[in-house]
């Protein structure tokens, strides 16, 4: 039973993650290769307030928010100055340094990273694994209900202005700056309360929980499932989640087939399984 | 003491170039960010490995290496690259990135995850020039890379085939109005680029004495680095940038009074570099 809750908020966490990065890269179309950046600056944040200020998961979950959301809005930045590769490869870097702020700075607990930090509770009453999977349920709908609201609103329409084409968006009076920078304060806050759960989950965090590949896995998560797409963000977190415990029989052979089959879908089903352009769920759709 | 530095940086910047130089090639023709390069790279060292099995000798290993990595190179853009060009630019980015990880878990697979030592010992000389001292390794490796920059800036600027790169890099629905194959020379730029990286890859395996299934992914990064800074397709940019990033890291590091992160170094210079000039050394 607690293997399953485990596994349930793992997939709870990495929708959460999906549907950040979607906001960036779905809606906005900036390709972020850094988004393990956010998830771990939300998490030190949560751990660090919890742990050197000692108070609650309460506290620290919208603190947490809002300085990912902040710290979001000046990596963002560059994303203003630099267009689509060079934007692609400099998350790349911020990835690699914030991981290295948070590996080498005595302040982020360095190599050891920060341990202690509490599991939630209420009234004094720690959380039992089924209450902390419900709860991390509950923020996951919030959150898909969210990303469902920015993408049918005004800021959504802005958003795939800037994506379709800049100039047109600036001409017909969007403004592109504006977006891009919104664009990234949403999504990175998403990834802040993504961080701050898994932070209370393990209680214990290390910089190299948030290295590159993982930016890869919640990028894959994204493209696999259907980009631009809640369903696919969904579907993706899903797959890309429980296929490593399906496929824990092959043990060594796992990476491999998780990074052929990361060829075989770009190669095959770029669309995703059931992104707007997909064919299975034009398929779907036709039958429905 | 800083000629030691700059000699021992003058030997990694070279190593980046090498590898960044076949990333700048594909990007120049195909817009494409290349990140199983790297994979190429390392598949260098292995190659050298199975030539030592065959003829034990490193002239024998350079070709055998330079070639299988050629190959290689064209089989990717062939089967991977070229049917998805049309699709939005993440689509071949990540199958690039999915592609680095399944080479480096078959190496793994293959060789086994722990590190090869290079199978012929070098006995490098060390050269004394008044109190310097210059380690024949580090000489060995810059003198190579001198020799490959030489080969490319000749292929690129005196030969047909290079003309038609340039070419396609600069507009490719004009040079195929004019008459050049552009699929030919996408195939090319890739025989080359990963030749290139086919050669760096064995030379690092000589110099550090050690072959191992993720040595590409430093490199990776670093190279990355080295076009952004270099202006994306510019060969000259990833030339000053590649050893600019050799020197930098060899003197940081020698006179840092602080323990520092190697790898991070190289995207901190690319991110200030990128604030004060967002389209790079050479870009347009």
């Amino acid at each position: 039973m607690n293997y399953y809750l485990t596994i349930l908020i793992y997939i709870g966490i990495n929708s959460i993650l999906a549907l950040s990065l979607n906001i960036i890269v779905g809606y906005a179309g900036q390709i972020s290769l850094g988004h393990a950046a956010f998830y771990g600056i939300g998490a030190y944040s949560s751990a660090l307030i919890a742990t050197k200020l000692g108070v609650s998961f309460w506290v620290s979950l919208p603190l947490a928010i809002i300085i990912t959301a902040v710290v979001g809005a000046i990596l963002g930045l560059p994303s203003l100055r630099v267009s689509e590769d060079f934007l692609a490869i400099t998350t790349i870097g911020i990835n690699f340094v914030v991981q290295a702020v948070f590996k080498y700075v005595k302040f982020f607990g360095g190599a050891l990273g920060v341990s202690g930090i509490p599991f939630p509770s209420i009234g004094g009453h720690r959380f039992s694994l089924a209450a902390f999977a419900l709860m991390t349920a509950i923020f996951t709908v919030i959150s898909a209900v969210v990303a469902h609201l920015i993408n049918t609103s005004w800021i959504g329409l802005g958003l795939k202005a800037v994506r379709e084409d800049e100039l047109a968006a600036s001409s017909s009076g969007v403004n592109v700056y504006k977006f891009k920078v919104l664009a990234f304060v949403l999504g990175s806050a998403l990834a802040g309360l993504a961080g701050s759960l898994y932070a209370h989950f393990m209680m214990f965090i290390t910089a190299d929980d948030f290295g590159f590949p993982l930016s890869i896995a919640i990028l894959s998560m994204i493209v696999i499932g259907g980009i631009g797409t809640v369903r696919g963000a969904f579907l993706g977190a899903l797959l890309l989640t429980i296929m490593p415990e399906l496929f824990r029989p092959l043990s060594d052979y796992r990476m491999l087939v998780y990074a052929i089959l990361l060829i075989l879908f770009m190669r095959f089903l770029p669309e995703g399984l059931i992104g707007d352009e997909s064919i299975v769920w034009k398929k779907i759709r036709g039958k429905a | 003491m800083v000629l030691q530095q700059i000699i021992n940086g003058l030997a990694s910047g070279g190593i980046y170039t090498l590898v960044a130089l076949g990333l700048t090639l594909v990007y120049g023709v195909l817009k494409i960010l290349h990140i199983a390069h790297a994979g190429i790279y390392a598949l260098g060292a292995y190659m050298a490995l199975v030539a030592y099995k065959i003829y034990p000798n490193i002239y024998f290993a350079f070709l055998f290496a330079m070639a299988t990595t050629a190959v290689a190179g064209y089989l990717v853009q062939k089967y991977l690259y070229w049917p998805i060009i049309d699709q939005p630019r993440i689509v071949p980015l990540i199958a690039s990135i999915g592609l680095f990880l399944a080479l480096e878990e078959l190496y793994r697979l293959i060789w086994g995850p722990y590190v090869i030592p290079f199978p012929q010992k070098f006995h490098w000389k060390t050269y004394t020039l008044g109190n310097i001292r210059l380690p024949g390794a580090d000489l060995f490796v810059f003198a190579l890379s001198i020799v490959f920059l030489a080969i490319l800036y000749w292929i690129v600027n005196k030969t047909k085939v290079g003309l038609a790169m340039r070419a396609v890099a600069d507009d490719k629905e004009v040079s195929e109005a004019s008459g050049i194959n552009s699929k030919w020379t996408i195939a090319l730029s890739f025989i080359i680029g990963s030749a290139l990286a086919g050669a760096a890859g064995l030379m690092v395996g000589v110099y550090y004495n050690s072959i191992y299934p993720t040595m590409g992914d430093v490199p990776a990064y670093k190279s990355l680095a080295v076009i952004v800074v270099g202006g994306m397709g510019s060969i000259e940019g990833t030339v000053v940038a590649g050893f600019g990033l050799g020197l930098l890291e060899a003197l940081l590091l020698g006179f840092l009074p602080f323990a520092f992160p190697r790898d991070a170094l190289a995207f901190i210079a690319m991110i200030i570099f990128l604030l004060i000039k967002p389209e790079g050394l050479f870009g347009e």
